[in-house]
């Protein structure tokens, strides 16, 4: 606990200094309120380090400040021609050599600390997609995506923007206070960083590999963060909401969330089995659009010149319907930017949404396809 | 048939072409430096440019001004085009004027390389430029160029990646060239430790980029090849993998931070002592120093990836090393604070801009030990946290030495003075305007705030409305600064040889402005 004192005395140090509010437990001026242990040793260490890095430079400014005052030619201060001193040298290398030592000391306690995700009390698979996360509740046949919430219309300034503004998501990952969470993290398309600034837990997600974390969290709340590595177009829109609740709580939802999932899965494989309409298929195709595609390709279907094509009056959408079939659900070779939805999506999602292309944007295709035939052309 | 050199084929030499021409086939050090300065200022606008629409889009949350894909393109070529085009051939522009004369030599050792190695940049300039109007535009990954990120671009991708060996092939040419002029062309008596800092500073950061420019090369030839036949060395389903990619980047990328500021530095040591009127303290250990932080910041890259999951041995041997760093840096600033001790001080342009310099440089010097912490920066980096403190190196120490070298030297190269009301002006309003803009973005990054989104939580948005408006001020600030310059090429005040009382060098025994060719005759140093 000597770093949590000497983090006290720092941070009263520093508050006495004019223009250091940065030691300040707010988060307007510094570190969001820590939450888990972790974060807590983290907070610490950067008051630590903030204090010395602030007294050296203070040190500095005061023999510079003092030079720039009174030994000026202006003054008529005479220059004195002393050109170097050997004790002062060698004490001023190894004063600094002595402090950075003593630094790393109570860092690498923290880095051993944010590295033990040894014997965790549950796991979640957090995985990185362009652009939402997915958590699988391994072993608990729980996982959903975690998709941006706030609506397009305060993004493009036509609606008052709400109090969550870019930190709001449809399904939090919840998760119980008190118990270590261990995260394993990775991704499906390009690098992503799961982070949850008051956790002290940041995580790249990298494709092909899967890296782990932990935190535990101290008390009930919402905690919210951000993607942090750049992934395209809407890197700023994936934002991460964490719910931690007494475990009570946390075992209700997680019951309600198998119950549901069952429900969604029955009705899935019955909605399957149905032969829809062109109309039925149109209308749930614009909505699973309006979700996924609209990002690229733009709500007219027109997309961004030269980065992503455009639907309308495209060659596939307007071609044989196999190929749209293809490239919808196992992505493009050419540009891989077009993600395979064939996981993400239901087969009647797929369909939906095929469907929709062909028959929207000014295209009068006519044709559809149907979930069955998605699942057969998924075998 | 071969007829011996006389001095007729000498005064040939003389007859140097005029117009455009002069500059096309230019071979001068003095021309050749005229030319990569010139260079460097316009893509310093260009650079700037760019970041002017950032810092627009970003006064407000919501967008308003310019799409996400735009805004990451914008992002990605503001930090190549300010690092390869503006900063590094700014410096280059110094070493061509400044180290024949503080040597005693008569040009660089290969002129025509000299040319050569210039003339390559307008074409990687172009490419980069013109990338924003092929089908995708420019690249949108970041200057960092991660893949998977990078593999997903279009055309202005493989652009970047010609610019960036164009640029590479231009670094290289003009690294050998300032280590063969350093190494063998000094007056009679010049030992390597009587070298003017400056010239100490060049010959450290030329090793440096022949060192790691090829490795970027090599980086970005697999990325490239990645693209487009088909290996995988960073694509897991085949077997490679992505972080290795940053692994070799950043191999390049830290040095290359180093390389962006020690011949700042060495423009600071002689800048600080002709106005203190005072000997540089310390010149053995301030090269040693130099030397040490060349050394130690070849093996510290991994600290700009503290999250990619490590092993804990990686992230302790990296975060140790990187602390290492801040041991001959702190010796720098303390012999600087100690040369102007005691001294007989006066605050002209130069020396405004040398203690500025000392001023900023320190607090991103702190900010710098304190990103070195692993567990800090796990939760700093890719935040507006990393944004400040890179920028208080960068602008703040790169570029105000810079400013410190250019009104240091400007008399010297242009026969006139420049005007010193003017002067700071300029001074203090990059002074207020820079620490208004990136000073609130420590604490944006405290708070949480990722870097590189067009877009932001409500929180933030008090910060970024300041930032964006001291944005503004400092860009404006620098047009200050080509309007004195442009002055002071037409005219003012005349020059005398020693334009600084102070100042100690072979330059200041040269004529303001100095003849075309000089030193033909080395000077002997006692």
């Amino acid at each position: 606990m000597m770093t949590s004192d000497l983090a006290k005395l720092m941070m009263v140090a520093s508050l006495a200094l004019p223009g250091i509010a940065i030691a300040n437990g707010e988060a307007k001026f510094g570190f969001q309120t820590p939450q888990t242990p972790v974060a807590h040793q983290i907070y610490d260490l950067h008051l630590i380090v903030l204090g010395i890095g602030v007294a050296i430079a203070l040190v500095v400014f005061l023999f510079m400040f003092y030079a720039i005052l009174r030994h000026r030619r202006s003054l008529g201060h005479q220059a004195s021609q002393f050109s170097d001193n050997k004790a002062l040298t060698i004490v001023w290398t190894a004063i600094p050599l002595l402090i950075v030592v003593g630094m790393a000391f109570p860092a690498t306690r923290t880095v051993v600390a944010m590295k033990n995700t040894s014997s965790p009390d549950m796991t979640v698979k957090v995985t990185g997609y362009q652009w939402k996360w997915r958590y699988d509740y391994l072993g608990e046949n729980v996982s959903f995506y975690s998709d941006l919430s706030t609506p397009r219309d305060q993004i493009e300034n036509r609606a008052q923007k709400g109090e969550n503004y870019l930190l709001e998501v449809d399904n939090p990952l919840v998760v119980p206070v008190g118990k270590k969470v261990r995260i394993l993290v990775t991704a499906n398309d390009v690098i992503h960083s799961w982070w949850v600034p008051a956790f002290g837990v940041k995580q790249d997600a990298i494709p092909g590999f899967v890296r782990d974390s932990w935190f535990e969290v101290d008390t009930p709340g919402i905690y919210r963060g951000q993607c942090a590595e750049l992934c395209g177009k809407e890197h700023g829109f994936m934002p991460i909401v964490v719910e931690a609740l007494p475990e009570e709580q946390y075992k209700t939802w997680l019951a309600e969330q198998r119950t549901k999932n069952k429900v969604v899965a029955a009705a899935a494989s019955a909605a399957a089995e149905k032969t829809y309409t062109l109309d039925e298929l149109k209308t749930e195709g614009e909505k699973v659009y309006g979700r996924n595609c609209v990002a690229c390709h733009q709500a007219n279907g027109q997309g961004v010149p030269g980065a992503f094509p455009a639907l309308a009056h495209g060659p596939i959408t307007t071609g044989p319907i196999a190929g749209h079939v293809d490239i919808v659900m196992n992505g493009s070779k050419k540009n891989p930017a077009m993600a395979a939805w064939k996981g993400q999506l239901s087969d009647i999602e797929l369909a939906a949404v095929i469907t929709y292309e062909r028959n929207a944007f000014g295209n009068t295709m006519g044709d559809m396809v149907q979930p069955k035939e998605i699942a057969a052309a998924a075998k | 048939m071969s007829t011996p050199l006389t001095l007729a084929d000498d005064a040939e030499h003389m007859d140097h072409p005029t117009g455009l021409l002069r500059w096309l086939t230019a071979t001068n050090h003095k021309d050749i430096g005229t030319l990569y300065l010139f260079f460097s200022f316009t893509m310093f606008l260009v650079g700037g440019t760019m970041a002017l629409i950032i810092r627009a889009e970003l006064f407000q949350p919501g967008l308003q001004i310019v799409q996400p894909e735009l805004f990451n393109e914008l992002t990605s070529l503001h930090g190549l085009i300010m690092l390869f085009g503006a900063f590094m051939p700014a410096f280059v522009g110094f070493a061509n004027w400044q180290i024949p004369m503080m040597i005693g030599a008569p040009d660089m050792a290969f002129p025509r390389l000299n040319n050569f190695s210039f003339w390559l940049l307008p074409p990687a300039a172009m490419l980069l430029v013109s990338s924003f109007f092929v089908p995708g535009g420019a690249t949108a990954a970041g200057w960092t160029l991660y893949p998977p990120l990078s593999v997903q671009m279009g055309p202005g991708m493989d652009m970047a990646i010609f610019a960036i060996h164009i640029l590479g092939v231009s670094s290289i040419i003009g690294s050998i060239n300032i280590i063969t002029t350093i190494l063998n062309m000094r007056a009679p008596g010049m030992t390597l430790m009587k070298m003017p800092m400056f010239v100490w500073g060049w010959l450290v950061t030329a090793y440096m980029l022949i060192l790691v420019m090829p490795v970027l090369a090599g980086a970005v030839t697999m990325l490239l090849t990645d693209r487009h036949f088909g290996t995988h060395f960073f694509n897991a389903a085949g077997g490679g993998d992505p972080v290795m990619f940053q692994h070799i980047f950043w191999f390049f990328g830290h040095p290359e931070v180093y390389i962006l500021i020690l011949p700042g530095f060495g423009i600071i040591s002689e800048v600080i002592p002709a106005f203190a009127r005072k000997p540089l303290f310390g010149y053995r250990s301030m090269v040693f120093a130099m030397c040490a932080i060349g050394l130690i910041s070849c093996l510290v890259w991994a600290h700009h990836m503290f999250t990619v999951g490590m092993p804990v041995a990686g992230q302790l041997w990296f975060m140790y090393a990187s602390l290492l760093v801040a041991v001959p840096t702190g010796v720098k600033v303390f012999n600087w604070t100690a040369t102007m001790w005691k001294g007989s001080l006066s605050f002209e342009t130069p020396m405004l801009f040398a203690v500025g310099f000392i001023f900023v440089f320190v607090m991103g010097g702190v900010t710098g030990v304190i990103l070195a912490i692993a567990p800090v920066d796990i939760q700093m980096q890719d935040t507006y946290y990393v944004v400040a403190h890179f920028h208080y190196v960068m602008v703040a120490g790169s570029l105000f030495a810079m400013f410190a070298g250019a009104y240091y030297w400007l008399p010297k190269w242009t026969g006139h003075m420049y005007d010193e009301t003017l002067g700071r002006w300029h001074f203090w309003l990059s002074m207020i305007f820079f620490n208004l803009t990136f000073f609130v973005m420590h604490f944006l990054g405290l708070a949480g705030m990722p870097r590189r989104i067009p877009d932001y939580p409500l929180q933030f948005a008090d910060f970024n409305m300041i930032a964006s408006i001291g944005a503004f001020g400092f860009g404006l600030t620098q047009l200050l600064f080509l309007y004195i310059v442009i002055k002071c090429i037409r005219g003012g005040e005349k020059a005398p040889a020693k334009v600084w009382d102070g100042a100690t060098g072979l330059e200041w025994t040269l004529p303001s402005p100095p003849p075309h060719h000089t030193f033909e005759t080395p000077p002997v140093i006692a």
